[in-house]
């Protein structure tokens, strides 16, 4: 059980770091100031949400790991986020796409988890839960603004689309880790979520006028950890880089 | 926020400064309310394409820090701003009528901040 409640917690924070690390990437050469600004705000919410998510984890592993050990001790095979987080940032467009497609799924699962049997869980997702709703209404402004907007940003934000859509199935399929999470009633079952993801993703994407692929595959492999794809390791040799080259390095 | 070649006021009279650049986004002026505050005050100014980017914006922008409980954003092109030129005509004529100057009376404690 705690077993599987470690492997839980650190998918929702390995979620949370992966995805703050990659748009913090954007910090200083957004393409607008503004657009800068709050992409860095985005980031910190989603690391101070890691903290919270990865220092329970490490409570309830109970092997002295703390929420910087494993954030920045543990390699790319032990990392349990979804593939969709971890794909590199693209243009602007795709990077909104991306956090669209995530904050979307993101609101729900906070949601559900409010009601977590685990209080620890409970009251980690509902201090989310205020940030996420910002974040998902400035994702879906954007979309929705690239979207109908130029001819050129419209293309664009179509690729963004096409690209990413293969990664969205992965966060609604559930395996044997989710299975025991919704038996112990600590989280809600991942494909309860889709109905209502699908309908805000089709009445966004239509305000969008984008259009939703029509092939439903679903690339896999990320919250298990059995096969991340390439960008993942390349991702961390930046961001563990400082713990890499100085091992226990405190300032 | 705002560059030398954006255009604020360019629907003014008061000081013209060319034509807003294509790509940019039009220039907004960002009034916070802050918690105990009465009024909103002016905090700075910002680029959004609509009313409501200028809010969302205004919220990262100016907001992190638990500074507002509200924010208005106003088309920069929609304010009126008096000339620096015509300062002398308009303000210093009020420098020598002290009488003039509310600054005789006692205000009771019972009327709180003014």
């Amino acid at each position: 059980m705690s077993n599987a409640l470690f492997e839980y917690l650190c998918r929702m924070g390995d979620n949370t770091l992966v995805l703050g690390h990659r748009i913090s990437e954007w910090c200083g050469v957004a393409p607008v100031l503004e657009e800068d600004i709050a992409l860095a705000n985005t980031a910190l919410d989603l690391i101070g949400q890691t903290q919270l998510w990865l220092g329970l984890a490490g409570e309830v592993e109970d092997k002295g790991r703390d929420a910087d050990r494993l954030a920045f001790h543990r390699d790319v095979w032990d990392f349990r986020n979804l593939l969709l987080v971890e794909q590199p940032n693209g243009d602007f467009g795709r990077t909104m796409m991306r956090q669209f497609l995530f904050d979307g799924w993101h609101l729900a699962q906070l949601r559900g988890l409010m009601g977590s049997s685990n209080d620890q869980v409970a009251a980690i997702a509902e201090k989310s839960v205020k940030e996420v709703t910002y974040h998902l209404e400035r994702a879906t402004d954007t979309v929705i603004g690239l979207g109908d907007g130029t001819e050129e940003s419209h293309k664009r934000m179509q690729a963004a689309l096409d690209r990413l859509y293969p990664f969205v199935g992965e966060m609604f399929i559930a395996d044997a880790v989710d299975e025991e999470m919704v038996s112990a009633d600590i989280a809600p079952d991942p494909a309860s979520l889709r109905p209502g993801y699908d309908a805000m993703l089709d009445a966004v994407l239509a305000e969008a006028t984008l259009q939703k692929p029509a092939d439903d595959f679903a690339h896999k492999g990320g919250k298990s950890g059995a096969r991340h794809t390439e960008h993942l390791g390349h991702m961390l040799t930046q961001m563990q880089w400082l713990q890499r080259a100085y091992p226990d390095a405190t300032w | 926020m705002s560059s030398p070649e954006s255009s604020p006021y360019s629907d003014t009279d008061a000081a013209p400064h060319g034509k807003a650049r294509a790509t940019e986004w039009p220039l907004w002026e960002i009034f916070i309310r802050g918690q105990h505050g009465l009024s909103h005050r002016h905090v700075g100014s910002l680029h959004a394409a609509d009313a409501e980017g200028a809010i969302k914006n205004a919220r990262d922008v100016y907001t992190r820090r638990n500074e507002g409980v509200s924010i208005w954003a106003v088309p920069a092109s929609a304010i009126a701003a008096s000339s620096p030129e015509e300062k002398g005509a308009l303000y210093e004529p009020a420098n020598d009528k002290v009488y003039r100057h509310p600054t005789f009376f006692d205000i009771p404690d019972e009327v709180g901040a003014m």
